[in-house]
């Protein structure tokens, strides 16, 4: 019996509605718990394909018939099989199309906010990894922040709303994703900016993005604040877009705060990361609405997909901004930090340029979610 | 190492080096050994798992050339 593959755009959908659906995943167990498809009402069952060779009779009366069943594994052919005897055994069940390599390649674009001049900031969510790019337009000019490797998504995106990608920029070095903004770059003939004091070590040329630095993109001039503030990297720097929207890179996330120590010693930057929290976004203006290039738990997205808050909000409710003693404050973000994201250091030497991985090896090391904050 | 078969699965995706790995298990005796060759990644993981929960011992794996070789003991 043939069975109907759902896409992961279909999958985001459901994430940003908040649908029911029951995730029978396939992969073996230790990738099951390290990383999932996330939804507010997602049910999970974690049986591994190669336990159901012999058939599905002993598992059968755990998956329910009056749900929607998605089966998922790393690429789709196990799932298939799974899924086909499924539906041998009279169940009607889908399989993740492209496995949990497609959902961690999918972006969803949603629009998040008007700039005065009558542009758009738009958002490019990477549910599955939980990674956050943006692209903001003005008249016909299109900037991008912080893009994934998926370089075609923006390109084809920029082109159906008839925009010139004019400057790309990364907000720091990343550790937990491959950047696109290089290759973008040199597809469109844009400007790519890197924070100098990340970039010591890059092997290509590229604009320093130095404090004080204003951008022009579209020629209603959209200020680009670059707004230095160290602390997930020494160089990390954030974007106050429009005087409306604060780009936060990995400093300051919805629920969480940027970890210190994925590029070096956490203890030494432990205070350049008070710092930008305690007192240079404090003496920002509260209505900013903040855009992180990250969310960690599902319950960050807004009803419409998009992650997003006024920095006034994050001021009362995110904890991590809310630490009044300095030394507890350096505890927390120093210790029981979460594991560091797969492959760290190869994603960091690929970002500068010392390695040039083929595709299928991006693909191994972005795998796993992005792990960037504390909480 | 000494094998008692071999299984050529390169090229193969995954869930097809385990079931090859599975029929190529069913005829050997207990304590006997395959060696399999796989191209798919998750083939280590995936056979290392799967071997444990059937009882049998993943005895060595060894990469060569983007060839994975896994010998398993037969339990």
């Amino acid at each position: 019996m043939t069975v109907k593959a759902m896409t992961s755009k279909e999958v985001t959908k459901k994430v940003f509605n908040k649908e029911e659906l029951f995730i029978f995943d396939v992969r073996n167990e230790s990738d099951f718990q390290d990383w999932k498809i996330e939804g507010e009402n997602f049910e999970y069952f974690n049986i591994p394909y190669f336990e159901l060779l012999d058939g599905v009779e002993e598992i059968i009366d755990k998956i329910p018939s009056d749900k929607e069943v998605l089966v998922v594994c790393a690429k789709e052919g196990s799932s298939i099989m799974v899924a086909e005897m499924l539906s041998d055994a009279g169940l009607k069940v889908s399989y993740l199309q492209g496995g949990m390599k497609a959902w961690s390649e999918h972006l969803e674009p949603v629009k998040v906010g008007e700039l005065r001049d009558g542009g758009e900031m738009y958002q490019f969510v990477r549910v599955g990894k939980g990674c956050l790019s943006y692209m903001v337009v003005s008249n016909n000019e299109a900037a991008i922040i912080d893009a994934t490797r998926m370089t075609d998504i923006y390109l084809e995106f920029a082109d159906r709303i008839g925009a010139k990608i004019t400057h790309v920029f990364d907000t720091h070095l990343h550790a937990d994703h491959i950047s696109g903004g290089r290759t973008i770059a040199e597809k469109t003939g844009a400007t790519y900016w890197l924070p100098p004091k990340d970039a010591t070590e890059v092997t290509f040329a590229y604009q320093p993005l130095e404090d004080g630095n204003d951008v022009e993109n579209g020629h209603v001039k959209i200020n680009i604040h670059a707004l230095y503030s160290p602390g997930h990297t020494i160089g990390s720097t954030s974007f106050i877009v429009d005087e409306k929207f604060l780009l936060s890179g990995d400093i300051l996330f919805i629920d969480s705060i940027g970890r210190p120590d994925l590029a070096g010693l956490a203890q030494d930057w432990v205070g350049d990361l008070r710092e930008s929290l305690y007192k240079r976004y404090r003496e920002l203006s509260e209505d900013l609405t903040v855009l992180p290039a990250h969310f960690m738990i599902i319950d960050e997205l807004n009803e419409d997909g998009s992650v997003a808050e006024k920095l006034g909000t994050l001021f009362a409710k995110n904890h991590g901004l809310n630490i009044e003693d300095g030394n507890e404050f350096r505890k927390m973000v120093t210790e029981n930090l979460p594991p560091q994201p797969n492959a760290y250091q190869e994603i960091r030497e690929t970002n500068m340029g010392k390695m040039n991985p083929d595709l299928e090896k991006q693909r191994e090391m972005e795998i796993g979610p992005n792990r960037c904050a504390v909480r | 190492m000494e094998a008692n078969k071999i299984l050529d699965a390169k090229g193969l995706a995954c869930p097809m080096p385990i079931v090859k790995t599975k029929k190529a298990m069913n005829d050997l005796e207990s304590g006997q050994v395959l060696e399999i060759h796989a191209t798919d990644k998750g083939a280590k993981n995936d056979l290392t798992a799967w071997a444990k929960s059937g009882g049998h011992e993943l005895i060595k794996h060894d990469e060569e050339n983007d060839v994975f070789k896994f010998w398993i003991r037969k339990g």
